[in-house]
């Protein structure tokens, strides 16, 4: 019998196995790639405060109880805005959709929630929505967004997979080192809405503190 | 070359996992119900700072008990299952003795470092695939070293015949293999550029819809493949060890082998269900995870099949206790599942706490009650001394299934409860409640699960207790007992 011979043949084992267990990812996956990929027409990538605020967001795990995933349900669209469209996240790397709504959906949150409402709000979020169970990110305030990595990454998909960033941005300090007065003029914009006197001080002295890199990529989902 | 001496088999990488899977096993599920108990009560989130917050512990609470616990476990019951099904001792080879513990003290050392990452907040935000890319690579090698292991004692072994249990190990071995590699696709940002930002930092090759496909076929299948394949492993070989007693079927593990490498992976998009994944990707991943229950419960029906005529001795051996209540709760979840993957099911089920209701039934009721059965079979061989307590392992076993049952009912109806709420509407088709009251009402069964979490870790605790006991205390045995398991 086949599979008695299959049993004493380790390698012909392994070998049906790891046929076996291809098929799925092949067909499920390969045929839509190059198109799920596409970005909405007109869409720009974030800029290199926004992305350095989706590093906050990942390193403090957001997406373990807020999804960025509106389903097409009426319920959902009543609450949250228009459903989610594959496009608009050809530009995320990694996807943020989460998988957990302890917290609500914030895929389209910069259309409801204003940069002052974020600052207080993640100073003492039961103060601003009784109830809640989010904790407090005060830290937030006080710890330094990595702006260079940001800039690191923005290069970095130029250059692999063309999202379209500007030609000023290379891969060199020099070009770094260049763009870092936008980014620094783009936080205190954000600043300027914001009350707390030691972020404010943070961004004069050119250092962007966490939460206002947050408020920049929080304001930029739409 | 074949002599009839019985063969001394050498345990002493099996031990070194042993240790790891109860260290880790107290640590994550300690990591659990911390914060189990934050969502039911907010101040708990500030005891360490930033390093406290519920969403900063959740990873590192899902990678202990997935990489730490479970995979300890797999390593440990393999080291012990495989020299003995495969009739060859590890201490014939030098080889492969430097490779085991090569293994071990290389998954140890990064398992520490990889955990210090997820605390500092370093990660790639894919779920139960965070690490970041230098971590990545270390398991990668850890990998191999296992895979080595496992061809290593293949390649010498006298029993020509691979058994089940060794078809599921190298199952397992080359499903997390592929999936993680497909998964963890990154480019490193700082070597992209010339020497910018931070080192640990990486891009995903894949983006939006397609990073998402990949993540939760890798995903679904890391569940399947951890935490069911060599878990099947475990009770074929242990469940007839203990009992007695032959596997009911050969063709019914077959059938439910072969079944289950073919249909599992295919039901990863079930998790992307009414999301921008294209209809017909979502549909296929409902029809595959309805499919899916055929091989699950063959395999299930096998194992409890196996006890027939025997069952009187669930009364008598606690071991028996936990693999059968085992492969009911594997039943159970594997059920579950599909139910969750039919799409209207889902428009509720998806984005509440009955997923994590899901998920535990099967990695607490199936996943750990076999380990820990595995452990408390393998002790008395490995350390050569009757177990310390029966009463322990008795009260152990009825505490953590009142754990578990408690676990999954609060988190069914509070995710229930929540999906409705969400989408209730009034008489003029207005939402009902805004988002904060649904999250209110969910504090009982917080409440509860952070009970359940406590009960389960108290049980877990008395059988680390046990195991220490035993191997320091335990009467000492002169043979190796058939086998039923002694126990004082």
């Amino acid at each position: 019998m086949f599979f008695h011979w299959l049993e004493k043949n380790p390698f012909f084992f392994v070998a049906g196995v790891s046929i076996v267990i291809s098929f799925a990812g092949l067909i499920e996956i390969v045929p839509n790639f190059a198109q799920a990929a596409r970005p909405l027409i007109d869409m720009k990538p974030r800029t290199v405060l926004q992305l350095a605020g989706k590093e906050v967001y990942m390193k403090d795990n957001c997406i373990a109880c807020h999804s960025q995933m509106i389903r097409p349900f009426k319920s959902e669209t009543d609450r949250y805005g228009n459903y989610s469209l594959s496009g608009e996240y050809a530009y995320d790397r990694p996807f943020l959709w989460g998988s957990k709504r302890t917290g609500p959906d914030l895929h389209r949150i910069g259309n409801y929630r204003t940069t002052d409402w974020h600052e207080a709000h993640m100073l003492n979020p039961p103060k601003i929505v009784p109830g809640s169970i989010m904790p407090a990110y005060k830290h937030m305030f006080t710890n330094v967004a990595d702006i260079e990595t940001a800039y690191a990454e923005a290069v970095t998909v130029k250059n692999a997979f063309h999202t379209p960033y500007g030609p000023e941005f290379k891969r060199t300090r020099e070009a770094w080192d260049a763009h870092r007065p936008k980014v620094i003029e783009d936080a205190k914009k954000i600043a300027a809405d914001m009350k707390d006197e030691g972020v404010k001080k943070m961004v004069a002295n050119g250092q962007v503190p966490e939460i206002v890199a947050l408020i920049a990529y929080l304001n930029s989902l739409k | 070359m074949q002599s009839n001496a019985a063969l001394e088999y050498d345990y002493s990488v099996a031990k070194l996992f042993t240790y790891t899977t109860i260290l880790f096993g107290i640590l994550g599920m300690l990591i659990g119900t911390l914060i189990a108990a934050q969502l039911a009560f907010p101040e708990l989130n500030y005891f360490f700072g930033e390093y406290g917050t519920f969403s900063r512990l959740r990873p590192m609470h899902t990678n202990i008990v997935i990489f730490g616990f479970t995979v300890s476990g797999i390593f440990a019951t393999w080291y012990y299952v495989g020299q003995r099904v495969l009739k060859v001792s590890m201490s014939e080879s030098k080889f492969l003795m430097f490779i085991g513990k090569l293994h071990f003290w290389l998954y140890f050392f990064g398992a520490l470092v990889a955990v210090t990452t997820l605390l500092l907040g370093y990660t790639q935000s894919h779920e139960y695939a965070q690490f970041v890319w230098p971590v990545d690579i270390a398991i990668v090698v850890v990998w191999v070293l296992w895979g080595v292991s496992i061809m290593g004692l293949v390649g010498i072994r006298r029993e020509k015949a691979l058994y089940i249990s060794v078809w599921y190990y190298i199952a397992c071995f080359l499903g997390v293999a592929m999936l993680y590699l497909f998964n963890n696709m990154q480019i490193p940002t700082y070597f992209a550029t010339e020497g910018l930002g931070s080192v640990l930092h990486s891009v995903s090759m894949y983006s939006g819809t397609n990073d998402a496909l990949v993540q939760w076929w890798y995903g679904h299948n890391a569940v399947a493949f951890a935490f069911t394949v060599p878990i099947i492993a475990m009770s074929y070989y242990f469940l007839p060890k203990e009992s007695g007693q032959a596997i009911y079927s050969y063709k019914l593990s077959l059938l439910s082998f072969w079944g289950l490498m073919f249909v599992y992976l295919w039901a990863g998009s079930h998790h992307l269900l009414w999301s921008t994944v294209p209809d017909w990707m979502q549909t296929m991943g409902s029809a595959f995870s309805v499919v899916l229950i055929l091989p699950s419960w063959g395999s299930a029906i096998n194992m409890l099949l196996t006890m027939k005529g025997e069952w009187n001795q669930l009364t008598d051996n606690p071991l028996i206790k936990f693999m059968v209540l085992a492969s009911t709760f594997y039943m159970l979840s594997t059920i579950e599942g599909p139910i969750q993957a039919v799409k209207s099911v889902n428009a509720i089920a998806h984005f509440t706490d009955w997923i994590p209701g899901h998920v535990h039934d099967g990695v607490l009721g199936w996943v750990a009650f076999m380990i820990m059965a595995g452990i408390m079979h393998m002790a008395p061989r490995m350390f050569k001394r009757e177990l310390y307590s029966k009463k322990i392992i008795e009260a152990q076993f009825w505490l953590q299934t009142t754990a578990v049952v408690l676990y999954f009912t609060s988190m069914w109806i509070a995710g229930i409860t929540q999906g409705m709420m969400w989408r209730a509407v009034d008489e003029y088709g207005n939402l009902m409640y805004s988002f904060i009251d649904t999250v209110t009402v969910l504090h009982p069964y917080y409440a509860i699960r952070a009970l359940s979490g406590v009960l389960y870790l108290a049980g877990f605790i008395m059988f680390a207790y046990n195991i220490y006991k035993t191997m320091t205390a335990g009467k000492e045995l002169t043979s190796e007992p058939q086998f039923r398991t002694p126990m004082a």
